[in-house]
């Protein structure tokens, strides 16, 4: 059997001990995209946008999971780079067996896709890391219910995509 | 040492270093799990491969164990999330969706970019970045009416349970370990 997912899923699970003990954290990623979205849409349409209620909780700034996301941003491409990995690809293999290999087709998908996952994300109060692992480890109640909805809506909707249900 | 804690998690400069390392170690996990490919996030929601599965529940396995030590011996405390039907729920179904259609997530697409993966960058971010900026924008509203739908009437597993936390602990991983033996053992 490969152990790799299994030594890599206990990595990070040491990295929530770390960020508990050292920062008073759990591990997550989605409030990163409302602050830095929030930065961006402040320099474009000026201080009015810090009025949003939303930011009054978030303020839109750079912060420990700013820089956490764009740590992993550092941390995957080192290890792609050092494992020979690294490689610049505008549509993956998957995506490219069943819908072809247009490139503004999988921008307009993946750009679809990314919306929808902002949305939902701050929706639902958390993402895959900060519901899906430091939620569920916590044991809390709606990172539980947070888990089950993103995958069984997630399988659901792919097999929609992928017509493995006509 | 509780002291120490305490002004480790005051310093606001070593906060941001430390965010960026615990990210960059985050990153390299990912990458090392091959998570941060879209083939392999999507083979795992048409449930032909299963490798988020076992990185998720090892990780939720490990992390258990070490917080709820850590929060035994006082050296640190819990973040739990309130719930309720209309944020978690619903939410959760529209993340589901954008899961699907952009094949990764807000953390694994970071490190999809790190890795070379174009549709990431300009599709991924981009997308998350505009629909985080919409719900702030909706927020107001939505507040005011689906969010606080049918709040979930306790915090944590363990309380609707009318149990202490740590004697959750040991039965959830055991569980998952045998989830996890269960996959291998199917061969997934």
């Amino acid at each position: 059997m490969d152990w790799t997912p299994y030594i890599a899923g206990a990595g990070i699970g040491v990295l929530s001990w770390l960020a508990f003990l050292l920062s008073d954290r759990p591990l997550g990623c989605s409030t990163a995209y409302a602050r830095a979205s929030g930065m961006i849409e402040r320099a474009v349409r000026g201080k009015a946008v810090l009025d949003r209620a939303y930011y009054k909780q978030f303020a839109p700034r750079i912060d420990w999971e700013v820089m956490l996301v764009l740590g992993i941003v550092i941390g995957a491409f080192a290890t792609a780079f050092l494992t020979g990995e690294f490689a610049l690809v505008w549509v993956p293999p998957t995506f490219e067996a069943a819908f072809g290999p247009s490139v503004p087709l999988r921008i307009v998908v993946a750009l679809a896709g990314g919306v929808l996952m902002g949305i939902g994300a701050r929706w639902a109060g958390g993402c895959t890391s900060g519901h899906g692992i430091s939620g569920t480890l916590q044991m809390a109640l709606s990172s539980w219910v947070a888990v089950v909805v993103f995958f069984a809506s997630g399988i659901l909707s792919a097999f929609l995509l992928y017509g493995v249900w006509p | 040492m509780k002291d120490a804690l305490t002004r480790l998690r005051r310093n606001a400069p070593v906060q941001l270093s430390l965010g960026l390392a615990l990210g960059v170690a985050f990153g390299a996990c990912l990458q090392v799990a091959g998570v941060t490919r879209y083939d392999v996030i999507i083979g795992q929601l048409l449930l032909t491969d299963f490798t988020v599965v076992k990185v998720m529940l090892s990780a939720v396995a490990v992390g258990t164990l070490g917080v709820h030590l850590m929060r035994a011996a006082g050296l640190a405390d819990l973040h739990i999330k309130p719930g309720s039907v209309g944020a978690t729920v619903v939410g959760g179904v529209i993340f589901g969706a954008g899961f699907a259609v952009l094949g990764y997530c807000p953390g694994t697409v970071a490190g999809a970019v790190g890795s070379g993966a174009l549709d990431a960058l300009v599709g991924g971010v981009t997308g998350i970045l505009i629909g985080a900026g919409i719900f702030s924008a909706l927020y107001p509203r939505l507040e005011a009416s689906v969010l606080g739908l049918g709040r979930f009437p306790t915090a944590t597993i363990p309380e609707i349970l009318h149990v202490n936390p740590r004697v959750v602990v040991v039965p959830l991983v055991l569980l998952i370990a045998a989830v996890l033996y269960g996959l291998e053992y199917l061969g997934l």
